[in-house]
């Protein structure tokens, strides 16, 4: 189903071109494909062609500390990602701001997965290549309940559990990362055993836009692709920025969808903020078999506090008024 | 004397090691008809995965069966997968002691003709100083078909390191050997020469000559360069007072580096290195004649040994 219209994927896709023709429906021209708009009278005669009732799904989530409306969720995390790096003294703030909304979907809407039990078999796995945005998946999985929450004041600190860059010694984390461009291929070694196994879990690999400058993704893609492995999901966070300034000026790396298409992959563009079009996405590559799969997730680096969007603040540490601030915004938004 | 090829042996105990291990899993970078790996894609197509020339995404893709519970083994070129994989070695198999087998074909100078963008005189050096992995250097091809088994048998990162074409062996097919216990293959008690590789049958060699000179040398098949049989390397030391290294490498950081760090700490003792002396490889149509180039003959391996015996006597 698409969460965003509540409308099976595949009638939407069987709609989208009749639509389009009638200017009720708006995705772009190629090869600058946006997400799918339907207008307001498209809206109208679809829903006349379904008889389904419209349920509202995605809109509370079970947290450990009991049911909660996503858009808390969602705040909760970014003020933990916030207090956490101004309590380390260092880290990736702006890179870790951008993918909170697609790991807390990942994990609180989408993945198989169970945070009493880390190693059950059958469960979703996630590799997060961006390792530097630790503290996202830090708060997420405490959020969870893979480990208390009063851990995550302990983020870098010597015997801590939480690493400056994700390690297996965190529970719900299974792969080591913070070298750029790896994650990919072990993503791949992993979906090829799950072939072998004939298991049906799937494995969700978030990728920097910068790593996108990595050769080894690239190595990787081809791989994925060649096999048609089509329980591999890349979502590329599309922040724009990487350290010394935007991901254009540091290395040209347009056109990203067409890419990952000319390397075999089924790709989609969506925003990485719209929880429902990463949820329709996502459910679009549980349908589309024999080829990987990327979503194109444009994202605001630092996104949440105003003053810390773009790339100002990267690898900066708010100050005390600063945390206050940002903390501030985040309750009033 | 009869001369087998390493990598023969390593893919025929692979398909071996495959029928009783359904877990075992074979990775190339499209150079299976050397590695010999093609014996495995043969025998279990469904346990064979290729990835193409691309040394850095075959480590990482064995890094993510491991996670997922597959003995995978990884060969290339040693001088490719080990150089330019070092880091996702490192930091992606060792980092989480993956059960990842990597498999270095092509060491040394036995790529001969090749050259020296495709001779691997750094790689003992560059495995070694990564925590976790062990580092194998079969002596002969029967050495090799063994210390497979015992590779895949053995949880954990290993590298394995082998020597392209036919070499003269020193074991008989059935020879066992244990991953990180020393072989002692000759007695004697005036000097200690300890080699590694293909190394071992010129280290008899000259421990023949020696002999003939009135000087008896024992000679220690050390294959596994880590974990260094420690007790080993000293007791030879205690025994003889005087020890050579024999390495197809560099004379920094390998075995002739391993064996001096423990003896200078635990057992000063005179020390020649026999290796290549800090320089790169280059062609030969012939293998041996380029062994004789970079002094890895069994004269100077005689002449290493006179050297320290001298010393000794000071």
């Amino acid at each position: 189903m698409s969460r965003r219209y509540n409308l099976p994927i595949e009638e939407l896709r069987f709609h989208a071109q009749a639509l389009r023709s009638l200017k009720l429906i708006d995705y772009g021209e190629p090869p600058s494909f946006k997400g799918v708009e339907l207008t307001e009278l498209g809206m109208f005669i679809t829903n006349l062609t379904t008889e389904d009732e419209p349920i509202l799904a995605g809109d509370l989530v079970q947290t450990k500390t009991g049911v909660k409306p996503l858009g808390q969720l969602l705040k909760d995390i970014r003020k933990k990602v916030l207090q956490m790096v101004a309590e380390a003294g260092s880290g990736h703030l702006g890179a870790s701001m951008s993918i909170v909304d697609i790991l807390a979907i990942l994990y609180f809407m989408k993945m198989k997965h169970d945070p009493s039990n880390p190693d059950w078999t059958e469960r979703d796995r996630l590799i997060l290549s961006k390792g530097h945005a630790a503290p996202a998946l830090y708060a997420v999985l405490s959020e969870a309940g893979y480990f208390p929450e009063e851990e995550l004041a302990t983020l870098r600190e010597l015997d801590s559990r939480l690493h400056g860059h994700p390690d297996t010694i965190t529970p719900g984390v299974d792969v080591n990362t913070g070298s750029l461009g790896q994650g990919l291929s072990v993503a791949v070694g992993m979906a090829l055993a799950a072939k072998m196994d004939k298991a049906s879990y799937r494995i969700y690999v978030v990728l920097g836009d910068g790593e996108l400058n990595e050769g080894q993704v690239w190595e990787a893609a081809m791989t994925a692709a060649h096999h048609g492995l089509d329980n591999i999901v890349v979502i590329v966070d599309r922040n724009q920025y990487q350290l010394t300034g935007t991901t254009e000026h540091v290395m040209t790396m347009e056109p990203v969808s067409e890419k990952w298409r000319a390397f075999g992959w089924n790709v989609m563009n969506i925003s990485g903020h719209d929880v429902y079009a990463v949820l329709d996405a996502l459910e679009v590559c549980e349908h589309t078999k024999g080829r990987p799969h990327v979503i194109v997730a444009k994202t605001t680096k630092g996104k949440g506090v105003s003053f810390m969007e773009g790339n100002r603040f990267s690898r900066s540490v708010p100050n005390a008024s600063q945390l206050q601030q940002a903390l501030e915004e985040l309750e009033r938004d | 004397m009869q001369f087998k090829a390493q990598v023969e042996y390593f893919g025929r105990a692979l398909v071996e090691k495959g029928a009783t291990d359904p877990d075992l899993v074979v990775l190339d970078a499209d150079v299976s008809v050397s590695t010999k790996t093609g014996f495995f894609r043969e025998a279990y197509p469904d346990r064979f995965i290729q990835v193409g020339i691309s040394e850095q995404d075959l480590v990482g893709v064995a890094s993510g069966l491991a996670v997922s519970g597959k003995t995978p083994v990884a060969a290339a070129f040693a001088i490719f997968i080990v150089g330019r994989a070092w880091e996702q070695v490192f930091n992606t198999v060792a980092r989480q002691n993956l059960n990842v087998k990597i498999v270095g074909t092509h060491s040394g100078l036995s790529p001969s003709a090749d050259g020296g963008s495709h001779q691997s005189i750094a790689d003992i050096a560059a495995v070694r100083v990564i925590p976790y992995i062990s580092v194998v250097v079969p002596a002969d091809a029967p050495a090799a078909g063994c210390l497979t088994g015992e590779m895949i048998d053995r949880r954990g990162p290993v590298y394995l390191r082998l020597s392209r074409g036919a070499t003269p062996t020193v074991y008989p097919d059935d020879v066992e050997l244990r991953i990180g216990r020393a072989e002692t293959i000759a007695e004697g008690s005036d000097v200690a020469v300890i080699a590694a590789g293909n190394m071992v049958h010129v280290a008899l060699q000259a421990a023949e000559s020696l002999r003939g000179d009135g000087v008896e040398a024992k000679v220690v098949d050390m294959h596994t360069v880590k974990p260094l049989d420690r007790s080993a390397v000293i007791e030879s030391a205690k025994e003889t007072g005087a020890v050579v290294t024999v390495e197809e490498h560099s004379v920094l950081g390998g075995l002739g580096g391993a064996v001096s760090e423990i003896l200078s700490e635990n057992y000063p003792t005179p020390l020649r290195r026999v290796g290549i002396m800090d320089r790169f490889g280059m062609s030969s149509r012939n293998y041996q004649r380029l062994l004789e180039r970079y002094g890895l003959t069994p004269e100077a391996v005689a002449e290493a040994a006179k050297q320290v015996l001298e010393a000794k006597k000071k």
